[in-house]
């Protein structure tokens, strides 16, 4: 009973964190084409810039600061990248990101050095919220959660409730009639692909403290947010939401499982299929398996549904 | 052409007469770690420790007249990167090779060098293994061409384990391991061991995670909680075991943990003040051990890297090629890895002798705590935490070492 609350509960605020990430790459996916290979690095800029803003004015102003720095930083690589790019087509777009990714992860090393950065958590988020049985919750995954949702909930009400959110959709869909009603469309991609860095940002911001600030931290999480963003269905703020905290959940039960298929065919009386080859293979737990559970979710989802849970194209 | 005709003869002709006359030569060393992805910040710990005594060795003319440098390569953390960099720097002229960021790759250059020696001979390689700790390399896999500075991590279990056994608060232990050739090692070891030593302790729990891909740790410990375990052993190192103490401290797991590595780069910044006496690392030396005669290079370093001197084998692999070289009176490796075997000398932990049988380094080893400093027993920190490795026990090397099963091919002399 307390492994099962437990597990819920970390699956889900493991999953939280990893929409707030993933957010930002379908968002820019979805209104712009642009598959953004360098999220993650805008992650790990987050981590860095709080880290560094907070150790002269402290944790909060870094909170609100340290996105808002990453989101310029994202504008100004699609002012002066992408948008040049746009017209060679998405493979130039996706080679531009792609290179960046080994760009900032030299910048970073070149300014913090390659070891972990003391990246302190304030006093406030220290301490555990409350006890079930013997584990304690920390503070701090709680309100790493309740930025990941309230960051989802700003985020749709936007998109859907104001002008603003309006013109941007317009622009996705009919650029040259937004153009031609006076709006300035490529200010608009820029708008849009500074804020999903921002998101990638503010996730830092949180990954940084919830688990290390250092140069490989972009690298940790590159593969799982493309995991999240296909599952979920590459453009869909949905599917990202509901393939995270499913990606959680996966990993937080699957590591309790200590079964292997060879166990599953002693089970059903097959086992002499196992038993003569010595096939190591088999004798893998699911528990053992289980970092590598998403990447295997993400080949079978590719093959039985090739847009995703919600996506609306083909990835 | 003709300049080239006459380049062709002469060069080999000069170099001969180079290396035979003068005895002062520089010996270049490959450094193939890595300095990129989730453990190059240990790994450069890991090369300032061996700089800082090859600037000792250079001007202290502890090689003889010889001079060391090292030349770092950067692997990338792969087997197959390791591979071509080791035929690239084979290429370029080296005849030392220093590794020992991973017992895969250990094993795999190994193999390579093997290999390479036994076709080309009068250009052999030597390779220097400062920690990799998987058993088999100086046992099933044993070679004249490698030598292991670190204690293995049997030998390291056998010292932890005793140090358990001892305890009688221990009844339930889980194991947790990186899945690789060291995690499975020190997993087997453990439960071997521990069942000879105290047969009534339980293994609750043995889990194997994918080394450096694991971010959130927390479903393991809700796991280890579940199963009732009182005591935690991992040979975990770099983020993977930094992430699995802040999980511990998160979830307040209330545990004692034995580890191989939580004294490594990094690491005690993840420790509690609440790990103080729950933590206890299994270590080649600490600063704070009874006549420590290290105090010198330690505090040089600190002063000089603004970080910790943490693993003496970076040290002891520099001290003893060192002495090597300087004893064989030629940089030719097969005459140095011959004047290596069997060498006792001082080190910052006592006496270390190369094993010549398996040419495993046989060393003291610690058993050390997680403490306050308090000027006494605790002298040195680390990471500048206030707290630092008390000396809870001294292991002499008879009661660590094991017995090898290496049936050494040799050259000749």
């Amino acid at each position: 009973m307390e492994f099962v609350s437990i597990a819920i509960l970390n699956g889900v605020a493991y999953g939280l964190l990893l929409f707030l990430l993933s957010a930002g790459l379908t968002l820019t996916f979805s209104m712009m084409g642009v598959l953004n290979f360098a999220h993650a690095s805008f992650y790990m800029f987050g981590a860095y810039f709080a880290y560094a803003i907070s150790s002269t004015i402290g944790f909060w102003p870094a909170l609100v600061l340290s996105p808002l720095l990453v989101a310029v930083v994202g504008a100004g690589v699609e002012k002066f990248g992408l948008r040049s790019l746009h017209k060679h087509g998405h493979i130039s777009e996706l080679l531009l990101t792609y290179g960046l990714t080994y760009i900032m992860a030299e910048v970073v090393q070149m300014v913090w050095g390659r070891a972990p950065v003391p990246y302190a958590m304030p006093t406030q988020l220290q301490g555990s919220l409350f006890r079930i049985f013997t584990t304690t919750f920390p503070i701090f995954r709680a309100f790493m959660m309740l930025i990941a949702v309230l960051m989802l909930l700003g985020t749709y009400l936007v998109l859907t409730r104001t002008r603003v959110g309006l013109i941007i959709q317009a622009a996705l869909t009919h650029p040259e009639m937004v153009e031609s009603l006076g709006h300035n469309v490529p200010r608009i991609f820029m708008v849009v692909f500074g804020f999903g860095c921002g998101l990638a940002g503010l996730a830092g911001v949180l990954g940084g403290l919830a688990f290390a600030t250092e140069p490989a931290m972009a690298h940790m999480v590159g593969g799982i947010i493309f995991v999240v963003v296909v599952i979920g269905g590459l453009g869909s703020l949905r599917g990202a939401l509901l393939s995270s905290v499913m990606m959680g959940l996966i990993q937080s039960f699957a590591v309790a499982i200590d079964y292997s298929i060879a166990d599953l065919l002693r089970v059903l009386h097959l086992d002499y299929i196992a038993a003569p080859s010595g096939i190591a293979l088999l004798d893998i737990t699911v528990s053992q398996l289980a970092p590598v559970l998403p990447y295997l979710f993400l080949v079978v989802i590719l093959i039985a549904r090739p847009r995703g849970l919600f996506g609306t194209r083909d990835t | 052409m003709k300049l080239n005709r006459l380049a062709q003869y002469a060069l080999p002709l000069i170099t001969a007469l180079a290396a035979g006359g003068a005895n002062a030569d520089k010996v270049r060393v490959a450094v193939i770690d890595p300095s990129s992805g989730p453990f190059a910040a240990v790994a450069a710990n890991w090369y300032k420790s061996m700089l800082m005594q090859v600037d000792a060795v250079n001007a202290q003319k502890l090689a003889g007249e010889n001079t060391i440098e090292l030349v770092a390569f950067d692997n990338k953390g792969s087997a197959q990167e390791s591979q071509i960099l080791l035929r690239t720097v084979i290429d370029q002229g080296f005849r030392y090779v220093i590794q020992g960021g991973s017992s895969a790759i250990g094993a795999v250059l190994m193999d390579a060098v093997n290999k390479h020696n036994e076709r080309n001979q009068g250009k052999e390689i030597l390779l220097l293994n400062h920690s990799n700790a998987d058993p088999e390399l100086t046992n099933a896999k044993c070679s004249f061409w490698h030598f292991r500075f670190a204690p293995n991590s049997d030998m390291a279990t056998e010292a932890l384990t005793t140090e358990m056994a001892k305890n009688p608060a221990i009844k339930k232990v889980y194991i947790v391991s990186q899945n690789y050739p060291f995690g499975q090692a020190v997993s087997r070891s453990t439960r071997e061991y521990l069942k000879r030593k105290r047969a009534d302790i339980e293994i609750v729990g043995d889990d194997f995670h994918p080394i450096g891909q694991v971010k959130d740790f927390s479903p393991y410990i809700a796991k280890i909680k579940a199963s009732g375990a009182d005591t935690v052993t991992s040979g975990n190192w770099g983020p993977d075991l930094t992430l699995l103490l802040k999980a511990a401290s998160d979830a307040d797991l209330k545990v004692s943990f034995y580890t191989y590595f939580a004294n490594t780069y990094g690491v005690p910044l993840a420790l509690s003040p609440a790990s103080a006496g729950k933590l206890k690392n299994i270590a080649s030396f600490s600063p704070n051990n009874a006549g420590f005669n290290g105090k010198e290079f330690v505090e040089g370093f600190k002063g000089k890297y603004k970080e910790d001197f943490i693993l003496l084998p970076l040290y002891n692999t520099i001290a003893m090629f060192a002495e090597g070289l300087k004893r064989a009176k030629t940089i030719d490796p097969v005459k140095v890895a011959y004047a290596m075997e069997g060498i006792k000398m001082k080190t910052f932990s006592g006496e270390m002798e190369m094993r010549a049988a398996d040419h495993q380094m046989q060393a003291p080893l610690f058993i050390t705590s997680w403490a306050k400093v308090d000027g006494k027993s605790v002298r040195y920190d680390q990471n500048d935490t206030g707290y630092g490795w008390k000396v809870e026990q001294r292991i002499e090397p008879y009661v660590a070492s094991q017995p090898t099963s290496c049936q050494m091919a040799r050259p000749p002399r």
